[in-house]
């Protein structure tokens, strides 16, 4: 098993079993990693860089990480609206039965596919073209980005999206039309008048169970959301204490029911709570949530855990997360138990884990 | 021919050695310098053909003026010098 960890300084490969991880290898040293993709398809990983001076690169490896080549990475049309390439923020495989063919979220909020393993892309239109998209707005960053991107195992055409800011977008035609999902949200930021638009929404982060589909579960800016009926409807989960802010989402592949959150103080105050870093895990849809804190640190720590800095294996039972402080911890048993495998990486934007 | 040199940062990237080439605009002078070496572009330049906000170039140890549309003159014998900002690390 594989944990990849893109960080502001690199990308970092562990290596190994249960909680035993060893780092086997530091790519891209000294550049910041802005989204990473493990395509259990055929083995490639990709990653994506921010280059402070030299823009988003995207970089393919055959071999595991050992080596790298360039690809391309998405181009916005020529406009006169000053649309450019911000930032590369994540990356999907586009389904077991097309292979070699990617989805591409970025800033300034667009979608892009590739069919030919990122050789090219194309943004998708409609999703640009969508009249609401006039109302996103930037959250966090200045301008809004795309950056969760769910594919249904069970149809590769059946497609989710999460904007921040700019609500969840569906799919079921491979992305020719999108329908905004958002009854049941709410958003506390904007007049009460529009608290309820779907494109005002925050989704932080949207993940959809493989195993039950019609599962998806949302960190938002203002709670925690599930949906059970593949986004016709939202539910809010009010019950995890001592937050129910965060920005990092897994769900179990194999039980909708059971999800993780790292919760953090709230929207002005973005730290953990009292210093003591904790993960939320619900094994029931939310009726009730466990806290978690074996072998995280429970005074003086002030670890932010980035939107894409917390993933779940196959098996629903190892996980790993990383922090802006750079630590990375974990378990082996759910969240029983966390390990630190490193408390001095740098800080940490993305981690996946790959069953390879 | 105009002399075009790279900073060094971009040696990780792409062939950075100098370059001789033709044109009477920055714009003609950095096409012809992508022919050769295509990788160099998105490096130097924006998905909208604008320099990058980080990346500087001189002719003849004169900052460009319009880093849009790449229209600074060069002359036969000029020197450009495409150098990454001190900002945006």
């Amino acid at each position: 098993m594989k944990i990849l960890v893109g960080t502001r300084k690199g990308l970092f490969i562990y290596e190994g079993e249960g909680t035993d991880f060893r780092m086997r290898q530091h790519a891209f040293v000294g550049e910041p990693v802005s989204a990473l993709l493990d395509d259990r398809r055929d083995g490639a990983l990709y990653v994506a860089l921010n280059l402070g001076h030299f823009g988003c690169k995207l970089h393919r490896s055959s071999n595991g990480g050992r080596t790298f080549d360039e690809v391309a990475a998405p181009n916005y049309p020529r406009n006169d609206d000053g649309v450019s390439l911000e930032l590369i923020w994540v990356l999907e495989s586009a389904g077991d039965d097309r292979p070699g063919a990617l989805w591409c979220g970025t800033i300034p909020g667009g979608l892009f596919e590739s069919t030919d393993r990122c050789a090219s892309w194309q943004l998708n239109e409609a999703l640009w073209r969508e009249p609401a998209r006039k109302s996103w707005m930037g959250g966090g960053y200045d301008q809004p980005g795309v950056h969760s991107i769910c594919v249904d195992p069970r149809n590769s055409a059946w497609l989710a999206v999460a904007v921040s800011i700019g609500g969840v977008w569906y799919s079921r035609d491979g992305g020719a039309s999108w329908t905004a999902s958002g009854a049941g949200l709410r958003a506390d930021y904007v007049p009460p008048e529009l608290a309820h638009r779907p494109e005002q929404q925050d989704p932080h982060r949207i993940v959809q169970c493989a195993g039950a589909p019609d599962r998806f579960w949302m960190q938002h800016h203002n709670g925690i959301w599930t949906s059970t009926d593949h986004l016709a409807t939202w539910q809010e989960i009010t019950s995890p204490k001592p937050s129910q802010f965060g920005f990092a989402v897994a769900v179990d592949p194999r039980r909708g029911e059971r999800a993780w959150f790292v919760p953090a103080d709230k929207d002005e105050r973005r730290v953990p709570i009292g210093g003591e870093l904790l993960v939320n895990r619900t094994d029931d849809g939310g009726k009730s949530f466990v806290q978690q804190r074996a072998g995280l640190p429970q005074a003086n720590a002030y670890d932010l855990i980035y939107r894409h800095a917390l993933d779940v294996a196959s098996d629903g039972c190892t996980l790993a997360f990383g922090s802006t402080t750079g630590n990375l911890w974990v378990t082996a048993d759910g969240g029983e138990q966390w390990i630190a495998l490193s408390a001095h990486l740098p800080p940490i934007n993305a981690v996946r884990i790959s069953d390879s | 021919m105009a002399t075009v040199t790279f900073t060094p940062n971009l040696a990780r990237w792409a062939e950075t050695s100098a370059m001789d080439v033709a044109g009477d605009s920055l714009a003609d002078v950095l096409e012809a310098v992508f022919v050769e070496r295509p990788v160099l572009r998105g490096y130097l330049l924006t998905d909208q053909g604008a320099l990058r906000k980080h990346v500087n170039v001189y002719i003849d140890a004169e900052s460009i003026g319009d880093r849009q549309r790449l229209t600074d003159r060069v002359a036969a014998d000029s020197k450009v010098f495409v150098a990454q900002a001190l900002s945006g690390g």
